[in-house]
């Protein structure tokens, strides 16, 4: 099937995609404005401090490396799990994958201390470090995607595609772990320190990077003017909520495990009931907004297309609601060095951290968002890797 | 005959010369290892043979008393800028009370100098290391500014620079977008000197602070560990750190 498959680059006038590549310009040039304003003055322009250590820009980061990993899903159901009806979409699945891991990674060498030492992080190495080996995983999957997408698309090397589609997702659900584990094998933390945080991670990335991955889709197929079938859409709709469906099923798991263990019962009620923004953010954002809501809209039998949008658009908002409350409410949470005593120190010991973004930090991680779009708005004109007709599509067996 | 016999001696006095000197020149480094535990030459490597470590009296450390916090500012040139959240802190003055017996003390607490530090496991680089003599420190050369120590550190012992910095002390220098926390003095340490909070909680009579290596039985601290009851911050983690507490 996949043989007869003709593809073709981003259609229509090139004034249109040039006014795109304007507008996508805009966020890019405040991302790279924000960086230098921070690389200039320092960190003391941004929100972050000796509390917040690491602050909006690696909301973004994290949230677009996780979904880098989970929109490569697409592909992977194709050639791993053989399910042809997702071969014509293959491609752009690894595209967009390797689009948000570059725009994720970008945020975050920009938001380092040193972003001018990025060769020393590239050379010099310690093998107990989760960001190490994250270097490695990160590299890798670029890699493995650009083979994957050359092996898909090259006639000649179709046959190996199934292979090396099968080295990448094996890739990815390292990489995801190796996410998760940034902050899972962090004992230092209370709402860390749990091994549950890898998988999380893993079944967050499913669902956010499928759920970018529709939107994409329904963007291009809406570009070209092309129809897209009713039957593809449904079938990637019902595995968005599926996904979505199992990631409030762990952060269930998550948050019992915690409330289990008695220590962490001040943790959890700053999460759950007194932790205003995060609270809010947790409550509102990640379960309601973005999980809720979209699953109501995925599965309900007479949901517009529109609908289908809006539920997608939410499943990506609620994640990067999710990445604020585990990432900034994490820390916001004071560390406990005497446990039964009330502490009080210049250092802010013992109380609740406070944390209020800056604009810096926001253009910042737009910026990155800004180049994965522009990644893959580039690659879709230059390379043939849209499916010329999506109006077909393999029946539910396939 | 007696000729042979004067030749057979000449020739085991070499033997037993020569094995003598050989011995020597085998076991002298060790011995000479032992010998500079204490204080070493500035051409010799820090020795593992030695754990600097700091025994706290919380008893004798008095509430409200910043001494020892002025003290470390004065030598390593930490400045407040009016910014505290996001200024340099390399050591704090924690002021407890006891939820239940509403006892109240304090406590200066800084790196802790773990035996299994946290932030050098992470460090992507190998910037956060451990010396030999287990101080640990941060290369300024080759951190990158991640942060990724200070989300690893159990005890908020690390600060992260992050504006431009003046009139920095010669001996400890620092810089904008690094990751920066106490070294003990290890400049001082490595003149055979104590660290500067040490020296100046001693200076106000308070003694609340001994500096000294943990490994040598005569040591003060060493004998003070092993004679009375000690703890260490966060002991469940088991990072064996090298600032142990009295009265906590």
């Amino acid at each position: 099937m996949a043989e007869s498959v003709v593809y073709r680059q981003l259609s229509g006038p090139s004034t249109r995609f040039w006014a795109l590549l304007v507008l996508l310009a805009v966020p890019l040039a405040l991302g790279a404005v924000s960086y230098f304003y921070m690389e200039h003055n320092g960190h003391i322009v941004t929100g972050m401090d000796n509390q917040i250590v690491w602050g909006m820009p690696h909301v973004f980061a994290v949230f677009m490396i996780v979904a880098a990993s989970g929109a490569l899903n697409v592909a992977s159901t194709a050639s791993v799990f053989g399910k042809t009806a997702y071969k014509p979409i293959a491609p752009l699945s690894a595209l967009l994958a390797v689009s948000l891991l570059v725009g994720g990674l970008t945020v975050l060498v920009l938001d380092l201390g040193r972003s001018d030492r990025l060769i020393v992080a590239m050379t010099h190495f310690n093998f107990t470090s989760i960001f190490t080996l994250n270097v490695f995983l990160y590299n890798g999957f670029i890699i493995f995607c650009a083979v994957y997408l050359w092996f898909m698309l090259e006639r000649r090397m179709n046959r190996y595609a199934k292979v090396v589609g099968m080295g990448a997702f094996i890739w990815r659900l390292m990489l995801t772990t190796g996410t998760g584990s940034i902050f899972g094998f962090l004992v230092a933390r209370e709402a860390y320190d749990t091994a549950i945080l890898a998988p999380m991670f893993i079944v967050f990335s499913f669902a956010y990077g499928t759920a970018i991955f529709v939107l994409l889709l329904l963007a291009v197929c809406r570009w070209n003017r092309q129809p897209i079938a009713d039957a593809l859409i449904a079938r990637l709709k019902n595995l968005l909520g599926v996904f979505v469906a199992a990631s409030l099923y762990f952060v269930t798991v998550y948050h019992l495990t915690k409330l289990y263990t008695t220590r962490y019962d001040d943790l959890e009620r700053f999460i759950l009931v007194d932790g205003g923004v995060y609270t809010l953010l947790f409550w509102g954002g990640q379960v309601v907004l973005g999980g809720i809501l979209p699953l109501i809209l995925l599965f309900h039998p007479r949901t517009p297309r529109s609908g289908i949008v809006a539920a997608c658009a939410l499943v990506a908002l609620g994640g990067l609601a999710q990445m604020y409350v585990t990432i900034i409410g994490g820390e916001a949470y004071p560390q406990i060095l005497f446990p039964g005593s009330i502490v009080s120190s210049s250092f802010f010991d013992g109380v609740i951290h406070p944390y209020t973004p800056s604009v810096p930090e926001v253009l910042l991680g737009l910026g990155g968002v800004a180049l994965a779009a522009t990644i893959v708005a580039v690659a879709l004109r230059a390379l043939a890797l849209l499916p010329a007709r999506l109006d077909q599509v393999a029946g539910p067996q396939a | 005959m007696s000729a042979e016999a004067n030749e057979g001696l000449s020739r085991r006095g070499f033997l037993a010369i020569s094995a003598a000197a050989l011995g020597g020149v085998m076991l002298a480094p060790g011995i000479r290892l032992i010998e500079i535990a204490a204080a070493r030459a500035p051409d010799q490597p820090a020795s593992k043979q030695v754990r600097w470590g700091l025994l706290i009296d919380t008893n004798k450390c008095e509430p409200g008393c910043d001494d020892c916090v002025t003290a470390c500012a004065t030598e390593n040139g930490i400045k407040q800028t009016g910014h505290p959240r996001t200024d340099s802190q390399w050591i704090r003055k924690v002021e407890l009370k006891d939820m239940r017996s509403g006892r109240v003390h304090s406590a200066p607490v800084m790196c802790q100098h773990c035996a299994e530090p946290p932030c050098v496991e992470v460090c992507p680089t190998g910037a956060s290391f451990k010396r030999a003599d287990g101080i640990v420190l941060v290369d300024r050369h080759i951190c990158i500014g991640c942060r990724y120590c200070m989300m690893a550190c159990p005890y908020k012992a690390r600060s992260f620079v992050a504006q431009e910095l003046t009139d920095q002390n010669p001996d400890v220098p620092r810089g904008k977008g690094c990751v920066e926390g106490c070294t003990l003095c290890v400049h001082r340490v490595d003149r055979d000197e104590q660290p500067a909070c040490v020296e100046a909680c001693t200076k106000a009579g308070h003694n609340a602070m001994i500096f000294g290596d943990l490994n040598d039985p005569q040591s003060e601290i060493a004998q003070r560990v092993a004679k009375y009851a000690s703890t260490q911050i966060r002991a469940d983690l088991r990072l064996d750190p090298g600032v142990h507490y009295q009265g906590l």
